[in-house]
Formats: structure tokens, sequence, C-alpha cells
């Protein structure tokens, strides 16, 4: 079988940087070619910011690996220029169901309100995510923007210097020497710039293994994600099923702690496995099978002078939640308009560490979660699994414990509450589009709303007349009117019972202030807030 | 804000008490303690008002 990921999508080829007699210098240098160096990659190039990506491999990642991409990641990769082709290619769901033993307990459905241009969920195979992040390079590439990806190159030594960082790189036909204004690790949990630079990375060990078998099979199951609480076919853990494209299913087997790793993955015991949970005579095929474990960790700060961890080289977390690899765009996305600004000096170097402190946020709350979740999933202690297994129990028979029931708070994006780019708010405006907040979604005739933001700030005003700007305070911006009549969601969503409002929307279209009426020196205010010179 | 109630607020002391030990009768360890977690799972439901439940959390703790 022909499968994309022994294909080499991006093979070492020499590049004239290997033959200069005195190292070249780069703005941006992103080490690691998984989807949070890409997303990366493809953001500063969209802002014709000159970056370079170094991967030691040449191919997109082996194995299906994370599958699941959560709407705010699917709303960055429409701003990225790569959202369509995954949503078309991946399986939609927002619906679950949980069962315990036998019996079915409950059934959620994460995304039970409309007016969202995206799902809830997709669920995609890792390599057909940075596949079509490549090909969106390439594209990027062809328009004439400022990217390239080096396959076959790995970075061996990394030195800070005070406004730039060293790197020597190891290739096919020797090493060779470039320095970059920013190096940004995307190199993933275990990071070789983090151990060279000598970063710990601690947290908790979780004493538990899963199995990951990946089997093709032609079956008729809903769209649906399944989660398992003590199945008969998986005595005293838990199990989940998943579907992702060509037919491929996700079942994912909690295995125990004092396990033999080796004797789980062969391939016929893993087929006995699957049998077991799905009858002895489904017919499959295993496209992939990986025994795990996982901690929950992350770096002390998320940046060390001119070098940058994005992704799981920051952190890490359990897998229950998908807040994995939906963290790490969520990174890539508040990392490259700040980037963008430092480099082109609009905005002081001290902005980026804005970017440690509202991603150590969003951090610590995906750790909090999927710690919770591991708890929950595999109570460690006699009386943890007592209360677990009393909550599974109730939840069958009254509603009042299933929101307790937690197989995995499903990835949402971190609002930066009490950020240090946060301007204004207005109490008389919704909740949950304040500042920090992502904008969220809303459906504005034939179009949508997030559409309509520029890819730089955006002053949003919605029934307040504003002027037309294309810069404040030196930074560019764009003005996006609307009217009141634009749809219910829209009022509901940036109104509540205000007659109207502006807000203040960064480039990752996070909000960053907001009014219900126009104060332009309250937005200049705002603005250089925003900005970090505030 | 509400208060956790540490003075007596149930009508029949001694009945209430006879009825939670009754419903352990013939039960083992195990399923006693089962059952007292769906009970205090039910109860901490009833009250909802967090900043109590945490009160009831530390009082417990502290005694005994």
């Amino acid at each position: 079988m022909n499968k994309i990921f022994d294909r080499p999508l991006y093979a070492y080829a020499r590049s004239p940087d290997q033959d200069t007699a005195t190292p070249v210098r780069h703005p941006v240098v992103v080490v690691g070619a998984g989807p949070v160096g890409l997303a990366l990659a493809i953001d500063l190039a969209q802002q014709d910011v000159p970056v370079v990506v170094l991967d030691d491999n040449d191919k997109v990642s082996f194995g299906s690996r994370a599958v699941c991409f959560a709407k705010r990641t699917l709303e960055i990769l429409d701003r990225l220029g790569c959202g369509e082709p995954m949503v078309e290619k991946g399986v939609t769901w927002k619906t679950g169901k949980v069962f315990h033993d036998t019996r079915r307990i409950f059934e959620f459905d994460l995304l039970p309100e409309g007016g969202h241009r995206r799902p809830a969920f997709i669920n995609l195979q890792q390599y057909y995510f940075e596949e079509a992040q490549i090909v969106r390079i390439r594209d990027l590439q062809e328009a004439g923007k400022p990217v390239e990806i080096r396959g076959g190159n790995k970075v061996s030594a990394v030195g800070r210097q005070d406004d730039h960082v060293r790197i020597e790189i190891d290739t096919p036909e020797g090493s060779y020497n470039l320095e970059a204004d920013w190096l940004i690790a995307c190199d993933g949990a275990n990071s070789a710039i983090r151990r060279m630079l000598g970063h710990d990375f601690v947290g908790r060990v979780f004493e538990d293994n899963f199995l990951i078998a990946d089997i093709v099979m032609q079956a008729d199951f809903p769209t649906e994600r399944r989660f398992w609480f003590d199945p008969p076919f998986n005595p005293g853990q838990s199990a989940l099923m998943h579907k992702q494209p060509d037919s491929v299913w996700r079942l994912d087997f909690q295995l125990g702690w004092n396990i033999d790793r080796e004797a789980e993955k062969e391939p016929e015991r893993v087929k006995a496995r699957v049998r077991e949970m799905l009858g002895k005579d489904t017919k499959f095929e295993l496209e992939w099978v990986s025994v795990y474990t996982f901690q929950c960790r992350r770096m002390e700060r998320f940046t060390d002078g001119r070098v940058i961890f994005a992704g799981d080289s920051a952190h890490q977390v359990s897998p229950f939640g998908a807040r994995g690899a939906n963290s790490g765009i969520q990174d890539a996305d508040n990392l490259a308009w700040k980037l963008k600004l430092v480099i082109d000096g609009t905005a002081p170097e001290s902005l980026i560490e804005s970017y440690n402190r509202e991603r150590i946020h969003a951090t610590d709350e995906n750790i909090l979660n999927s710690t919770r979740s591991t708890e929950f999933i595999t109570p460690k202690s006699g009386i943890s699994r007592v209360f677990r297994d009393a909550v599974l129990q109730l939840a069958q028979h009254y509603p009042f414990a299933r929101p307790m029931v937690n197989s995995g708070r499903l990835s949402v994006p971190a609002i930066y509450d009490g950020g240090p780019l946060n301007g204004p708010d207005d109490a008389a405006l919704p909740p949950r589009t304040r500042p920090g907040a992502p904008a969220e979604e809303a459906p504005l005739g034939e179009g949508w709303l997030l559409e309509r933001l520029g890819g730089g700030f955006t002053v949003l005003a919605i029934g307040v007349e504003v002027p037309d700007m294309s810069e404040l305070e030196g930074i560019p911006l764009s003005v996006l009117r609307l009217a009141l009549v634009a749809g219910p969601e829209l009022g509901a969503r940036y109104l509540g019972a205000a007659p109207g409002a502006v807000y203040l929307i960064r480039p990752d279209q996070h909000v960053a202030a907001r009014w219900t009426r126009w104060d332009k020196d309250g937005l200049k205010a705002a603005l250089r807030r925003a900005t970090g010179r505030a | 804000m509400a208060r956790l109630v540490t003075t007596p607020n149930i009508p029949d002391p001694d009945g209430f008490y006879a009825e939670l030990v009754a419903v352990h009768d013939g039960l083992s360890a195990e399923r006693s303690a089962a059952l007292n977690a769906r009970l205090i799972l039910l109860l901490a439901n009833q009250i909802g008002d967090r900043a109590v439940l945490s009160d009831a959390i530390a009082a417990a703790a502290k005694t005994g």
C-alpha cells in the first residue's frame, strides 16, 4: 500500500546557505515540520515574514497520531487558508455516547447551538493535516511568499546570543551554520532544542499504558465518539472508538501499568482485542498500532531570550480531551502576529512576553482539564474508584450525575482572562465575547463573521458610527461595520441587550477590548496595550 | 451567602440515624462504601452551593 506517510514531501535539497563563508541570518527559523511548526510558517509567510522550517525527516508524520481537531483549530486554519480541504476530507462530528459495563449511560452534544461555520470537531489523521498544510505552503511559495521547508536538516547545536540564535545543522552532505533572529522550537515532546538548552520538563507521570489500534473496516456505526468505562471486552479498564476518513477507525484501549508492552503490540494480540470488542466475525485490517504512556507537564517558561517553544515541546497533556495538537495550533496562532509586529519594529520585543503569559495560562487550563479527566478515567486510589463508579451508576438513572462523568473535556480555546494585552470591557456586553476570548463565529447573510475579520487588527463596529481608519498608533488596522440587522446570532454573541458595540479584535481573532460607543482615545490606549506598549 | 449549617437541623435525629445505618445492613464493606459514595453525591447535588460543599468537606476533614 502506497501510504502518504511513506512518500517524501520535502526531500533534502542543498541550500545556498550551505555554501556561504559566514552563516546566513534569517528572521525566523522554525524547527519541526509538524502541525504546529507548519501552522506558524504559513501564518508568518502570509504576513510576508521570511521563515525557514527545518526538519530532520522529509515526510508527514508516520501513523494517524493526533486525529481530533476542534472548531477553534478549524477557524484558525480558515485564516491560514487551509481549513476547507481539511473539513472536506475530515469526518465531522459533535455527539458522543458514554457506556458503563454494558449500559449506555448518556449522550452528549458538544455544539448544540447553530450559527457556526465549522463543526465542533473533525477527525482527520495527522498525516492528512500536515499534507494540507504543506500544500498550502507550496501555494504560498508559488505566490512568491518567503517560506521554505528544508528536509533532512537536523539541528545539532544551538547557541543563544543577545539578539539572535546560532544554529548548527546536520545534513546528508555535512553540517552548516545559520543564524536566526528568532528560533521557534516546534520539535515535539522530546524537543532536542529544549534538551540542548538544558531546560527542565517536569510534571506528573501517569502510570498507565494505552494501546491505539487504528483499523480499516467497513462499518456503519454512527459518526460519534464512543467511550466505555469498564466494558466486558476490557474489564476494569476503559476504551474509546472514533471514526476517521478512509474507513479508518481509532480504537484506544487502556491496558494498565504492569504489562508487557512489546507483547501487547503483537498484531495477533491486537487483532484478538479488536475481535473481542467488535465481534469475532468482524473484518478489518490493522493500519497503525502504538502503545503509549503520557505525562502532564510544561516548561516553566515558553521563551528563553530569542528561543521560543510552541506545541508539545513546551507542554504535554494526556490525550483525553484532544488538547495536544489543538493547543499547539493556538500557540502558533498567538505567536505569529506578535513576531510579525516585533520584526517589523512596530511593537517592542516585550510583546513576546505576552505569548509566554497567555499560553501558560492556556496550558495550565489544559493540564488541569486533562489531569481531571485522567483521574476519572483511571482512578489511582481505592476511594477515587469508589466515587468514580458511584458517579457512573448514578448517571444512568439521574441527570444530575452526568456532568460529572469525565471521559475527556474536549478542547475549547482558552480565554485570556486577566491577560496582559486586554483593554477595557463593558459589562453590558455578553460575557462570551469579553476581552481575552476568541471572537465567536456568527452568520452574516451569505458569509461568516470570522472570514470578514482582516489579517491584522480589526475594529468591529455593530450599530455604532466609526470613522474610516487604516492605521492608528502606527499599527495597521481595518474597520468592519455591520448593521444590527445582520442576524440574531451576531446580536446575541456581541451585543446582548446593548444597542451597539465597538470591538477591537487582535490579528489572532481574540477580543482585545470593547465599548458600547465610539471612543477614539480609548481605542488608541487599547491598541497600545494590545501591542505591548502600555 | 449560605453557610454550612453546624447546628441541629434534622427534625428526627434518631430516626434519620437509624435509617442511615439500616440501609447498610447485610452489605459487604465494599458495597457499603459504594452506597456511601452514591449517597454523598446525591446529597451534594441537593446542596448545590459550592461554598457550602467546600465548607462541609473541610469540616469533615478537620474532625476525627
